[in-house]
């Protein structure tokens, strides 16, 4: 068993889709949700505020700054995370396909590292 | 490959042990006579080959493991043999990886092929090319990309991938380039071969068939294509240089594959090739039938390319003013055969000064050398109207 983190992409340059529409994403979000907790592959998921809300935290020359902002400057932005256990990629791609036709965006699918037992 | 690759689960460490028992049988072979089971004595002997490493470098945990894997080695019969051929190919077609890397795997792994050739036949740095396929065995390792025959739900769309990587290959190897003619063969051969493994290891998919009966009627006219140096499209080319055997295997293949009735985009270019090959000369081509062919094409497989082949057709059947409106229709900028098709009609209704523009727009849009002298000429030739 694995576990996979399937990013949520908003692509560049989008502008979000009116009210009923998300109501609509969020439903289908929330259903696929209670899916994978049922088949026992949900770990974690949640949606993420948007980029304008982030901070990141460096070293500089022995002190910490603060910069407000994403760590990543560009147009596209992650619109939240899902982690999911699956056997290998072929599973874990299952449910980023459903992810995907539920949040109508780009799923981003990458393994974590295995954790050393 | 495909057997150990299946027990020890990473490729490449079973390529390591492929390779060194290769070795030992190249050295001992010779001399000794070749066992009554190779396959057999290679897979074992790969297999005490990945033990010995184990037993040095794995930690406890992981030898106890391999072990258990490796004994289950010991009961493979013929018949894995046959799956596991069939899982790796697979493996190295899987989507998630990209495109060359594919390709690069597929010839690697399957093919046998050297890095070095394959390097020399795509004109890629041999390191470029080493790094591409360590990428690609890490990306399968640790995204755990699994080693296994699709479901059948799955079945059409991955095959239709792994055809894809098989025609690319073909391709690149038929296209004339300035480039090492003997490698070039070599990888038409090759696409061939896995085209035939694929037919063995799956004789109901009716789609390897087409591609292969395609590849085997197209390459059947290599020998006429290329004559003192110079470019001989098909209208032109001498026929007697065609291969029969190729034609004959190709048109036996569509005749399973018209029996089947379950067309599909690969067989009904592998007809409109075999139409071709029918045909005694050029000008008895049966143009109708062709066309025939490329609107069914066009109603499940369509693009730019297949509207732009079709357009030839219809310039046979329907005259070139009908087809010169359609290819106007049609956008591919870039693609040099897509200008050299509008000279070419032009030219036939004597528009002769757009005739050049379109071969000199071809021109800048090709970067092969005998398709560029083909097309200087064609250019050439205009002047003498």
């Amino acid at each position: 068993m694995r576990q996979y983190l399937l990013t949520v992409c908003y692509p560049a340059g989008g502008s979000p889709p009116p009210a009923d529409v998300l109501n609509n994403i969020r439903n289908d979000v929330m259903a696929l949700q209670k899916e994978m907790q049922s088949a026992g592959v949900w770990l974690f998921s949640g949606g993420l505020q948007g980029a304008g809300s982030a901070t990141v935290l460096r070293h500089k020359n022995g002190e910490i700054v603060l910069t407000d902002g994403p760590f990543i400057e560009s147009k596209e932005q992650i619109g939240g995370i899902t982690i999911v256990r699956a056997p290998d990629l072929d599973a874990a791609l299952l449910w980023a396909r459903k992810l995907s036709r539920a949040t109508t965006t780009p799923i981003e699918v990458r393994p974590f590292m295995e954790q050393p037992s | 490959m495909s057997v150990l690759t299946r027990f020890l689960g990473d490729i490449s460490f079973a390529e390591e042990a492929v390779q060194e028992a290769f070795a030992i049988a190249l050295a001992k072979w010779p001399d000794t006579g070749t066992p009554p089971s190779p396959v057999g004595w290679l897979i074992a002997t790969a297999r005490n080959k990945a033990l010995d490493r184990l037993r040095k470098e794995a930690s406890r945990s992981e030898r106890h493991h391999a072990a258990q894997l490796l004994n289950d080695a010991e009961r493979a019969e013929e018949h894995d043999v046959h799956d596991d051929h069939l899982r790796l190919i697979f493996t190295c077609c899987h989507p998630a990886l990209a495109p060359d890397a594919q390709v690069a795997l597929t010839l690697r792994l399957i093919g046998g092929l050297g890095t070095e050739e394959i390097a020399h036949a795509f004109l890629l740095q041999p390191t470029t090319l080493a790094q591409r396929l360590s990428r690609a065995k890490a990306k399968i390792r640790d995204a755990n990309i699994p080693y296994r025959v699709p479901d059948a739900a799955d079945l059409p769309a991955r095959l239709g991938g792994v055809l894809a990587v098989v025609y690319l290959i073909f391709n690149e190897g038929y296209s004339t380039s300035s480039g090492d003619e003997v490698l070039r063969t070599e990888l038409c051969d090759e696409a061939i071969r896995l085209g035939r493994l694929l037919a063995a290891l799956m004789p109901q998919e009716s789609e390897i068939l087409g591609l292969l009966g395609l590849m085997l009627l197209t390459d059947a006219r290599r020998g006429a294509r290329v004559v003192r140096g110079d470019l001989v499209l098909l209208p032109e080319q001498d026929r007697t240089l065609w291969d029969e055997c190729k034609l004959e295997e190709g048109r036996a293949l569509m005749q399973i594959c018209l029996a089947r009735n379950r067309p599909g985009p690969y067989q009904l270019q592998a007809a409109i090739n075999a139409v071709h090959s029918d045909a005694p000369s050029g000008a008895r081509t049966d143009w109708r039938q062709i066309l025939v062919l490329y609107n069914q094409l066009m109603a499940i497989a369509p693009s730019a390319v297949v509207a732009l082949n079709r357009a030839v057709a219809v310039a046979e059947v329907h005259g070139v003013e009908h087809a010169l409106q359609l290819v106007e229709a049609i956008e591919l900028p870039k693609y040099h055969l897509y200008h050299a098709v509008r000279a070419d009609l032009l030219r036939r209704i004597g528009r002769t000064a757009d005739a050049a523009t379109a071969y000199r727009l071809a021109l800048d849009n090709c970067e092969n050398k005998r398709e560029r002298d083909f097309l200087r000429r064609q250019c050439q030739s205009l002047k003498s109207h």
